[in-house]
């Protein structure tokens, strides 16, 4: 199984590769010990999203599916904790809303996955139809403002959004603040040796194939159209994650979190990232969010401006994304160093045999 | 015994009949070859056969069972094996990795590793085996895609022009391997445009033209069949 950790999917492999995620782990272990409650809860906000986008990166990266529709199956769940937290009674029922509101997430993208993979539709219509299916739920949420629009005790409020649900809570124990931030981590490192090994599996050996020659695929005996599913749910299911925790974050959520501008950010953040590699993504989209949520104290409109530059710069002048050009380049530079300090030894360990014989 | 039995089988694209009325049996055991000129309709009858079009009339059986409405991927699970026309492999991922994908459904493992070993160096890709597929030449391709149809092991072989860009070397090579994995029991339908390689390879010979049964029989006898090369050579070079 843990071979599966390294494989030809990933970037990222060995010792020092694992060594820097256990310092890195270490270092986002102890944060919350010397930053103070108001920083770790925003970033606890900021990793929320890290899911969304890890989906997004096996759907589009590895699946070769360009969802626009990531923040639909946010919503989704999002306002299916809102409304499960609600009349399920508050409390530690707010696990199983949080767990059945993914679910309903994965079950809506089992439908919709199934429709549009089925149906033969991919490419640029994938993601047509993905935004397509947002934008009509973002709408729909939208002119919900009347009283008439409610599901049990859940009032859908329009614009307004929905609100007054509890978060996260174990008995009498609300999940905020540093125990969030935890929550955040554990589920991070979970979901990312999750996905690294279903990419380095035999599963994600079709997957990637799948994306590359779907034909080819299919002439090898898989029906490709499961896999893609399988990828579809999966990549939704997260995304999904994040709107469950975002609501429980905020105890609110509202149709603009599902909208147009909403939709584009995880494609900015994996696009720039780099689409092809799970790492990438996750530093990338990190570094994005940090610096995203530290230009919106002093405008949202600027940094706004900001994401559409990095979008453009990234489809300019790095198509594969910034992070991982910057990490194959390292990738690259250290093998060609230990190659440098492999030669000489080699020549000694050459010229001592000889004198010897 | 029928492998492969095309009973009645017609293809049109708007107006346009590509295939009319075949009926085409594929012995188990046999390599048999379908040639015709251009625009016979060989590539449409191949594509027909695998699952890619849907026939407008007719049946396809395979090992006695109807599979007219199986998608391609179900066909192959039954024991065909395809090679398409113009390379098409995984280009975007290391060789190695390509048979990989082939061989993961079959075997794991030390088993696989092993496979997968002998299934390179067979096909003269093992130093070649970390770079890129679409990074191959063309006739490196069109080996490493023989090598993924290969690795399922299959019961009837599918290659569509499976010399294409080949050097004669090559080409003769590639019906050497043809030949010594029918030898084993595999059998092979090959379509096919250079009558050299035919010649190598073919037991028995189906000749298409403007998408009907031209002719059928031995290799011998389609060779020396005046009105064959009428068809295929043009008449000055018939007679």
């Amino acid at each position: 199984m843990l071979k599966l950790l390294d494989g030809p999917q990933t970037l990222g492999r060995g010792r020092i590769f694992w060594s820097c995620f256990l310092a890195v782990l270490a270092c986002a272990l102890i944060y919350p010990l010397f930053a103070d409650s108001y920083d770790v809860g925003n970033f606890a906000y900021f990793l929320i999203w890290i899911f969304m986008a890890l989906g997004l990166c096996l759907m589009w990266g590895y699946g070769g599916m360009l969802s626009f529709g990531q923040t639909f199956f946010f919503g989704i769940a999002g306002y299916g904790y809102g409304v499960l937290a609600i009349n399920m009674g508050g409390g530690t029922t707010t696990i199983a809303a949080l767990v059945l509101s993914v679910v309903v997430a994965m079950i809506a993208a089992g439908i919709l996955g199934y429709f549009m993979i089925w149906g033969g539709i991919s490419g640029i219509f994938f993601g047509i139809v993905t935004l397509s299916t947002t934008l009509v739920l973002a709408f729909f949420l939208g002119q919900t403002a009347g009283p008439e629009w409610h599901i049990g005790a859940a009032r859908l409020n329009g614009f307004n959004g929905m609100k007054g649900m509890d978060p996260l809570t174990v008995g009498s124990f609300d999940i905020e603040g540093s125990a969030l931030y935890y929550l955040m981590i554990a589920l991070i490192v979970v979901v990312y040796i999750a996905l690294r090994m279903l990419v380095n599996s035999s599963v994600g050996n079709v997957i990637v194939a799948t994306r590359e020659n779907p034909q080819r695929a299919e002439m090898l005996g898989y029906d490709v159209r499961k896999y893609q599913l399988l990828t579809f749910v999966i990549g939704s299911g997260l995304a999904g994650l994040s709107g469950a925790l975002y609501t429980s974050w905020g105890q609110f959520i509202t149709p603009s979190s599902i909208g147009l501008p909403a939709a584009a950010m995880p494609i900015v953040w994996v696009a720039f990232s780099g689409r092809n590699d799970l790492t990438a993504t996750l530093v990338g989209s990190f570094l994005l969010l940090f610096g995203f949520q530290t230009i919106t104290v002093y405008s949202q409109q600027a940094a706004l401006v900001l994401m559409g530059v990095l979008l453009l710069a990234t489809v300019m002048l790095a198509p594969q994304g910034f992070v991982l050009g910057m990490g194959k380049l390292v990738v690259d530079w250290w093998s060609r160093r230990r190659r440098r300090d492999e030669a000489p030894a080699l020549a000694d360990t050459a010229r001592l045999q000889s004198d010897e014989t | 015994m029928a492998l492969v039995d095309v009973k009645g089988v017609s293809k049109r694209f708007g107006g346009l009949t590509a295939v009319s009325g075949v009926d085409l049996t594929v012995n188990a055991g046999e390599v048999h070859c379908l040639i015709g000129p251009n625009g016979a309709g060989k590539s449409t009858l191949f594509k027909l056969i695998v699952g890619l079009y849907p026939p407008t009339t007719g049946s396809i059986f395979f090992d006695s069972v109807d599979i007219t409405a199986e998608r391609p991927y179900a066909r192959v699970q039954r024991g065909m094996s395809i090679k398409m026309q113009a390379p098409s492999v995984f280009k975007e991922l290391p060789v190695r990795q390509n048979i990989q994908v082939a061989l993961q459904e079959r075997l794991s493992g030390a088993e696989r590793e092993a496979e997968e070993e002998r299934l390179l160096t067979l096909l003269n890709l093992a130093e070649d085996s970390s770079k890129l597929a679409g990074a191959l030449s063309h006739g490196q391709q069109q080996w490493l895609e023989i090598g993924m149809a290969l690795a399922l092991q299959p019961q009837l072989l599918l290659l569509d022009e499976p010399t294409a860009g080949m050097s004669p070397e090559e080409t003769h090579k590639t019906g050497e391997l043809i030949k010594s994995f029918n030898a084993g029991g595999m059998t092979v339908l090959v379509v096919e445009h250079d009558m050299a390689f035919v010649r190598q390879v073919a037991q028995r010979v189906t000749v298409l033209h403007l998408g009907k049964i031209f002719a059928r029989g031995s290799l011998q006898a389609i060779l020396e069949d005046e009105k064959v090369a009428e068809i295929y050579l043009g008449k000055t070079h018939a007679h």
